[in-house]
């Protein structure tokens, strides 16, 4: 039996769009704050903090995310749990966002100009001290325009969750499709919702880099 | 943990992997010239076309960005046979990642004409030459020279993200990945395998571009060089 | 028949009047210098002249062309019309050579190898044959001003424009690019320079053109001009300039 699609298969893609804006949402914080700690290794004075890190980036960024997407939930599974989807994705967006972020933090912790360090060293801060009060803060500035492009793309690659079976709001318009038999008006319109989505933090990623620049 | 890791049995089916990642090279590098070549168009329509030419431009390349490229492969795939075009999931694949690597390249390709001096195209202007000839000859070639890692980048981008064409089961590596596991169970080992692929793949294509860069940019294998000093 | 007629022309960018009804007449073969502060529209007249800018009033008729807004007249107008750029400007992606021979190659429709004999003609002319191969950023300032006046003899223009081409050069390196133009003068060339060489210009163009406020404000023979100029604005600009 073929559903029309009405208003109520438009509600379900939107409620999907949760689970999407939810995945991105903690791919964030979490892979935001692995990412830090990816960025301080990279930049530490330690050899082997700065190899293994940059190694970890390689690794990650060499990998399509569909494949640690599958390792995350296969992984898991030989120690006997099958996990839930939302949980494998989550797992599998975090160590993405992590490689990513920490590589550009650390571009741009090291855009921060070499005087500033120069002078904090001379006012005798140690090295925690310089990076929370000097270096960080203008890192974190440089730092706007390419993190919040990021989540664009953070936004975009939770569409790979629905291969694994969840229902974000791709795996949605998969269903709804496959209930009325019009893939040619349910594919474009969740294309429009993550163009609603993704689009104007596009552009304010833009407007913070002009805004930026500006300034300079 | 009673896990057993069984990698001896994967490398006996390793010929089903590898050819996997053949289709993926060879699907990839044909997405990549053709995703080019609408690169260089869309970059010469936005600069010099018609106000309606370059609107249309601009709206390809902003919503190709601000879409995710599963749900671009699922209205090729599932949507053109609803209005009447037979797509097979090979082609839908490639058509996909063309259009979608040729947004970027617009993007790209555009940055780097625009990067070309106004005093160049003067000097050009003078010499007699007419608008296609100053593109072709002036503004073309240091603008691809210019942006050429930026292209080499997001064609390893795009060969990554190939991946995803799996899900409507057009053959590439991961494909072939799912496919053994099908048939084996031995899914932990497959997919660390085929990352250590992916991976090789990758430095595999960097190598590639830039012996390519090599040969294609005269100028850089004679001066070692990345790019023309300010010579306005 | 003049070769350049220069009648009334007018030009403002914006609410700036920039040229103020100009009028010129060049024979072939003179040497034409103009001078004047910044400012005063000499750059933008010789921009006029090969349809870099456009004019708002007034006409241009130079080597048979009648300037207008169209196209392929302004492709045949240049054909016949060189300029030479303060920036020098050369394609930095191609050798000197390969500088040299494209716009014959594709506008003139001329083959290769005479492209090329006509580039080593010229290229020799300038004195910079052996450096056929280098590129561009390989070259300092004054050989690649060299190879720029090259490019455009090449095209065999009947009038040659030079726009400050030695401002940007420092001083050692200005007299090897005043030294070929020289020689172009001397061969019959007809030359419109804008530029800020007095002496050079004393000594080698026929007529010196004072411009001010977007007019012509003297315009004598040279020699009669740097030793007794008429107006006090050209006085107060020669004397700021130091003619030996």
């Amino acid at each position: 039996m073929i559903a029309e699609f009405s208003w109520d298969q438009f509600i379900f893609l939107w409620e999907a769009a949760r689970w999407t804006v939810l995945l991105s949402v903690l791919a964030f914080i979490a892979g935001g704050a692995a990412g830090f700690v990816v960025a301080l290794m990279r930049t530490s004075h330690l050899q082997i903090l700065r190899t293994l890190s940059a190694v970890y980036i390689q690794i990650i960024q060499g990998t399509p995310v569909l494949i640690i997407l599958f390792l995350s939930f296969y992984g898991l599974a030989i120690y006997g749990f099958k996990l839930p989807p939302m949980v494998a994705a989550t797992i599998a967006m975090t160590i993405y966002t992590s490689a990513y972020l920490g590589e550009i933090w650390r571009g741009c912790i090291e855009a921060v100009p070499v005087p500033q360090w120069e002078a904090s060293t001379a006012l005798a801060m140690t090295r925690w001290q310089q990076l929370r009060y000097v270096i960080l803060p203008q890192a974190v500035r440089i730092s706007l325009p390419p993190t919040v492009g990021f989540l664009v793309q953070i936004v975009k690659n939770t569409s790979i969750a629905s291969i694994i079976g969840l229902v974000e709001l791709t795996q949605a318009g998969k269903l709804v499709s496959n209930a009325t038999f019009q893939p040619f008006l349910v594919f474009p319109i969740v294309a429009a919702i993550y163009f609603i989505f993704c689009y104007p933090l596009s552009r304010f990623s833009f407007a913070l880099e002009r805004k930026f620049h500006a300034h300079r | 943990m009673s896990y057993d890791f069984q990698f001896a049995f994967i490398f006996q089916h390793m010929d089903q992997l590898l050819w996997g990642a053949l289709l993926t090279i060879r699907l990839s590098a044909l997405s990549m010239i053709c995703g080019l070549a609408v690169g260089i168009f869309g970059a010469i329509v936005s600069i010099h076309g018609s106000a309606p030419a370059r609107f249309a431009v601009t709206s390809y390349v902003e919503l190709i960005r601000s879409t995710p490229f599963l749900v671009q492969l699922f209205i090729i795939f599932f949507g053109l046979p609803a209005a009447g075009v037979q797509v097979d999931a090979n082609v839908a694949a490639l058509v996909a990642m063309t259009v979608n690597l040729g947004a970027y390249s617009t993007e790209i390709v555009r940055a780097g004409m625009m990067a070309v001096h106004p005093s160049q195209i003067e000097a050009a202007q003078a010499l007699a030459m007419t608008r296609w000839q100053v593109i072709r000859h002036v503004v073309l070639t240091p603008a691809l020279e210019k942006v050429y890692p930026a292209l080499a980048s997001q064609f390893t981008l795009m060969m990554l993200a190939s991946s995803v064409v799996s899900a409507i089961s057009a053959e590439e590596l991961t494909a072939s990945a799912n496919l053994l596991d099908a048939e084996t169970f031995r899914s932990f080992e497959i997919y660390l395998i085929v990352m250590g692929l992916y991976i090789l793949l990758a430095l595999l294509f960097r190598l590639s571009f830039w012996l390519i860069g090599l040969v294609v940019f005269k100028r850089r294998r004679r001066l070692g060089v990345a790019r023309p000093r300010g010579n306005r | 028949m003049p070769i350049v007629e220069i009648e009334n022309i007018t030009k403002s960018f914006g609410s700036n009047q920039v040229l103020n009804g100009i009028s010129l007449s060049v024979e072939r073969g003179q040497v034409i210098a103009v001078i004047g502060r910044s400012g005063s529209g000499k750059s933008t007249m010789l921009r006029c002249i090969n349809g870099l800018e456009t004019i708002d009033g007034g006409s241009i008729n130079v080597a048979g062309h009648k300037l207008t807004a169209k196209h392929e007249h302004l492709i045949e107008l240049r054909k016949d019309v060189g300029m030479v750029f303060q920036h020098y400007n050369l394609f930095p992606h191609l050798t000197v050579e390969e500088n040299v021979m494209l716009s014959p190659r594709i506008v003139k429709k001329v083959a290769t190898e005479k492209a090329r004999e006509t580039a080593i003609k010229v290229l020799k002319q300038v004195g910079l044959d052996h450096k056929r191969d280098a590129y561009p950023e390989q070259l300092s300032g004054g050989q690649q001003q060299r190879v720029a006046i090259a490019r455009s003899l090449a095209m065999e223009p009947q009038v040659m424009l030079f726009d400050e081409v030695t401002s940007a050069l420092d001083p050692e390196l200005t007299q090897e690019v005043l030294k070929v133009m020289e020689e172009l003068a001397r061969g019959g060339m007809t030359m419109l320079l804008v530029t800020h060489e007095m002496e050079f210009a004393r000594r080698v163009a026929d007529l010196t053109v004072f411009m001010h406020q977007g007019k012509v404000w003297e315009a004598r023979p040279s020699k009669e001009f740097f030793s007794d100029p008429q107006t006090p604005e050209a006085r107060q600009f020669v004397g700021a300039g130091n003619i030996k």
